[in-house]
């Protein structure tokens, strides 16, 4: 194999890499609060907005709802807005972010639910104000839950910024279609797929020792 | 220390609205241990949440420590909550946490420092005996070593009231044995106000000064403990002692008893006594003074705190005229006796 053809594969996994490492950060440090938000604002709950709670599933939900490829293409110009450019890398980070947030949020929801009721209700007892129970017992007591939900997401936004060459954005799903599907070569088909199975099999089980280490249960 | 007046409780409105709790009055003094018992459902935990304002009165007013809680503001509520401890059936720990840090962590919220909370978590867990359980978590740890831990949480605080949600109900004889002295070693040492509620006559009798009863969401009953079990006054009362007792006549008995009294039946009474009745040998001043046999059916003898209850079930053997003098005797003497029926003699 030629040694253009080496860097070429090593640019695509550093750009498969950066794709979902940046889009992967943004999504947890936007969706892990809009999980709390679905979860505080139910009904009966430490925040209880029924209305907000409803108002903000349903966006939820219409942003799980688009398929990926549509949306890519449907966000255009708010790429262009966000990164000024809507080809490229950096133009596909921002619909693979989108796409992260409602699916980290509805994960982290479900980690939440795990926690049972009387933790909320002790921490109520001892004079915990809403924020402390989040933050001393709401997001510590659904780490775990969390962590395997962050996990779940990278993987997903792994096998999404595959479709990232539909907008030039390069990386590993790109480099096997044009290269190994478009042209009939097996080898770099083969390597971009076995590169992308190392990838995820690392980050989950990165994923499954931090899981280990936040569980105490 | 605690005052509940005219409480209530109401879930939804309307038709279908169902009330929990029905114009309690409650007053728990200062440094006492108060329970209060029900069957489940009966509103034993709304009760005890309404203290706190986990579950907001839908009428009337709680006041605790001199202070009214449901004018409160919210932030004035929370700071109140730092005087009121609570303790749960489940325990309620952070699995997340260690023992020292679900201890630290009410003083955590209340904004300590480090070294404030360090000095105040290692006497508690002296206290508790939880010293060499510090570093381990909950999951590590049995039932009555978590509810160790949640007590010593609530105390980290130092709250003047402790609540005790079902404290021991999921625990086994021994432990809840064990939990319960803690309690009263608590309530001795830091003359701690608590208010308990159960389901178990046990726990009542083993700690408590008082005890309410409470049915379908209203305090029907309220005494001191030793006059609970010696004589409750309501029905549900009787069934909580004797269920308790297990001292119910033999069942073939029950079968040949009748109400009333005829020319041939001898009454058969259960008898409780306690103070001075217990150590009169009454039964031998039966035969003697009033010219009565009496036939033992059961009988056993239980301390209640410092008091010691005896319980009786016997058959008065005599003419109807000796036996109702006999019956006037006994409760001239301080006991309480209740007339189970009336057998046939020749039966």
């Amino acid at each position: 194999m030629s040694s253009a053809m080496l860097n070429l594969i090593l640019k695509a996994t550093l750009d498969t890499l950066y794709m979902v490492g940046v889009s992967g950060l943004v999504a947890a440090l936007l969706g892990v609060p809009l999980g709390v938000l679905l979860y505080i604002t139910r009904p009966r709950q430490i925040l209880a907005k029924p209305l907000t709670n409803q108002v903000l599933g349903v966006i939820t939900n219409i942003g799980r709802s688009v398929p990926f490829i549509i949306l890519m293409v449907a966000i255009i110009p708010f790429t262009r807005m966000i990164v000024g450019t809507s080809i490229g890398t950096n133009a596909a980070i921002v619909p693979l972010t989108i796409a992260a947030i409602p699916f980290v949020a509805r994960l982290v929801e479900g980690a939440l639910n795990e926690i049972p009721p009387g933790l909320i209700e002790a921490a109520q007892s001892m004079g915990a104000t809403p924020y402390q129970i989040i933050t001393k017992v709401l997001l510590p007591e659904a780490k775990s839950g969390i962590v395997t939900g962050l996990t779940i997401t990278v993987v997903t936004l792994i096998s999404y910024s595959a479709m990232a060459g539909a907008v030039g954005g390069g990386g590993l799903g790109d480099l096997g279609i044009r290269y190994g599907y478009n042209r009939f070569d097996p080898l770099i088909m083969l390597i971009t797929v076995a590169i992308l199975v190392v990838m995820v099999q690392g980050f989950q089980s990165l994923g499954d020792h931090l899981v280990r280490k936040a569980d105490h249960k | 220390m605690i005052r509940l007046t005219n409480v209530s409780k109401t879930y939804g409105n309307g038709p279908t609205a169902i009330a929990a709790l029905k114009n309690i009055d409650l007053h728990v003094p200062r440094g006492s241990i108060h329970g209060v018992i029900g069957l489940s459902g009966a509103g034993k935990s709304t009760l005890i949440r309404c203290v706190n304002l986990l579950e907001r009165p839908t009428t009337g007013s709680v006041v605790v420590d001199g202070q009214e809680l449901t004018t409160l503001s919210a932030a004035e509520l929370n700071q109140a909550r730092h005087q009121i401890g609570m303790i749960f059936q489940h325990f309620n720990l952070l699995a997340s946490r260690t023992v020292f840090a679900n201890i630290a962590l009410p003083l955590e919220l209340m904004g300590m420092d480090k070294v404030e909370i360090r000095d105040r978590v290692m006497p508690l867990l002296d206290l508790t005996g939880l010293e060499d359980k510090a570093d381990k978590y909950p999951a590590e740890l049995s039932g009555g070593q978590k509810q160790r831990v949640a007590i010593a949480r609530a105390l980290a605080s130092r709250p003047k009231v402790l609540l005790c949600d079902e404290a021991t109900s999921a625990l086994d004889p021994q432990t809840t044995g064990s939990i319960l002295e803690l309690l009263q070693d608590i309530n001795r040492k830091l003359g701690l106000t608590i208010l308990l509620i159960t389901h178990e006559m046990e726990v009542v009798k083993t700690i408590c000064h008082r005890v309410g009863l409470i049915s379908a969401g209203e305090l029907v009953e309220e005494a001191d403990v030793g006059d609970f079990f010696t004589a409750p006054r309501t029905r549900l009362g009787r069934e909580f002692l004797n269920d308790f007792l297990e001292l119910e006549p033999p069942k073939a008995l029950v079968e040949r008893l009748e109400e009333a009294a005829g020319e041939h039946t001898h009454p058969v009474v259960r008898l409780a006594f306690t103070g001075d009745a217990v150590s009169t040998p009454l039964v031998s001043r039966l035969a003697r003074e009033c010219g009565v046999d009496v036939s033992i059916l059961q009988a056993k003898v239980e301390s209640i705190q410092d008091r010691t209850l005896g319980l009786m079930i016997a058959e008065l053997i005599g003419t109807p005229d000796k036996t109702r003098e006999a019956l006037a005797y006994l409760e001239s003497h301080d006991l309480h006796v209740e007339v189970l029926g009336h057998v046939q003699r020749d039966a």
